[in-house]
């Protein structure tokens, strides 16, 4: 929403939401979190490369593995999550468009993240 | 949608070209040229200046070409010597004072047009209504409760001075700010470079006592986190001021305070 008035009056706006903080430092812990893990889990699945299905899935199965995964995968659509929320911010100007894409990105980031998380979970307890 | 197009009536087109009869050393000056009492689009006028009978600077050059060539030609000046920030423009694609940029500074043609993404008043005066209420609403005096002692100023040690000898420099040209992405797309909520400096000049100051009133006011997800250290600020800046670690240091300040 804007707010109309005086110069001043529209430079204050609403005033300061007092947030902020932990968006962008969620951010950066998230960007190196993802540094050691993206580079193990890249390398793991280059080292996978040929292997047949039985042998992925017990990759996955390692308790290691499976748990390195699915902090992967969480921290990787949490920070999907806040970039594209930072990007919808910048560039989109419409109200109403703008809480839709905000909320549709936040809906998707959690649903992929659960539908891949379980399918680490699945292989690692179900084989 | 942020807009990657000018609109239809803000295009420009070429303008009218004014050659330098018998000058043997010429440089070409194309400015932006935008009259609202007309209702027609802004345009490029193309001047030809003899700059052995000009001064070094491009405000030299674009006083010779108001003086004698064009008198509707428009801009801001006052100091002519990089202090008062009345010249901020854009010349061969960056923001800079025109009278500190030397003409032989540019290469080719000198392209001068207004601050980037601002409301054009007249040629190269943009409208800085919002960039200076911005500033005014940070705030930019000192805020004590301690009363000042009664014989004398608020003393100050030589350390404490020199934390805001940096940040007090700004001659609020609004270079910085208009150079910037961010302020470009959001200006209505992002702060922008200028207004965080000065911000954070009474931040450090060790003479105010409202450092957690004025973090409270910036920490907002548009104010002050808009800022993608993009350091187009930094670069433009023409007193050599650094903007962005000003915002730097704000956002450690705030992390600093919640541990």
């Amino acid at each position: 929403m804007k707010k109309s008035g005086s110069p001043l009056a529209q430079a204050r706006g609403l005033g300061s939401a007092k947030a902020g903080l932990e968006h962008w430092k969620a951010q950066r812990l998230t960007a190196i979190a993802m540094i050691p893990l993206m580079l193990w889990f890249v390398s793991s699945l280059i080292s996978l490369t040929g292997a047949g299905h039985a042998d992925v899935v017990a990759w996955f199965a390692a308790p290691f593995n499976a748990i390195g995964s699915v902090l992967l995968l969480g921290t990787m659509f949490y920070h999907a999550n806040l970039g594209l929320q930072v990007v919808v911010e910048d560039y989109v100007h419409h109200e109403g468009a703008k809480i839709t894409l905000l909320v549709a990105i936040r809906f998707l980031a959690l649903v992929l993240g659960a539908a891949t998380i379980f399918a680490v979970l699945k292989m690692a307890f179900a084989g | 949608m942020a807009e990657f197009r000018l609109p239809k009536n803000s295009r420009i087109r070429k303008g009218k070209h004014f050659p330098a009869k018998g000058a043997t050393n010429v440089r070409r000056f194309a400015v932006y040229r935008y009259d609202p009492d007309s209702g027609e689009n802004p345009r490029v006028d193309t001047y030809e200046v003899d700059v052995d009978n000009c001064g070094p600077m491009v405000l030299d050059a674009l006083i010779k070409i108001k003086n004698e060539i064009d008198p509707t030609l428009t801009f801001r000046r006052s100091c002519r010597e990089g202090i008062c920030g009345s010249c901020a423009m854009n010349i061969d694609g960056g923001n800079t004072l025109a009278c500190t940029r030397a003409i032989t500074e540019v290469k080719g043609d000198v392209k001068i047009y207004p601050l980037p993404h601002m409301p054009v008043v007249k040629d190269l005066v943009p409208d800085l209504t919002n960039f200076y209420a911005q500033y005014a609403s940070i705030k930019p005096w000192l805020q004590t409760r301690t009363p000042p002692p009664p014989d004398r100023e608020r003393l100050q040690s030589k350390e404490d001075q020199e934390l805001i000898n940096e940040p007090s420099a700004c001659i609020l040209c609004a270079c910085c700010s208009t150079s910037c992405p961010s302020y470009w797309w959001n200006s209505d909520r992002y702060l922008g470079p200028a207004a965080l400096l000065a911000a954070y000049r009474w931040l450090v100051d060790t003479r105010d006592e409202a450092t957690g009133e004025r973090l409270d006011e910036l920490e907002d997800p548009f104010r002050l986190y808009r800022c993608h250290t993009i350091m187009n600020c930094t670069q433009a800046c023409p007193k050599d001021l650094n903007p962005a670690k000003a915002i730097a240091e704000t956002k450690k300040m705030l992390v600093s305070r919640r541990y």
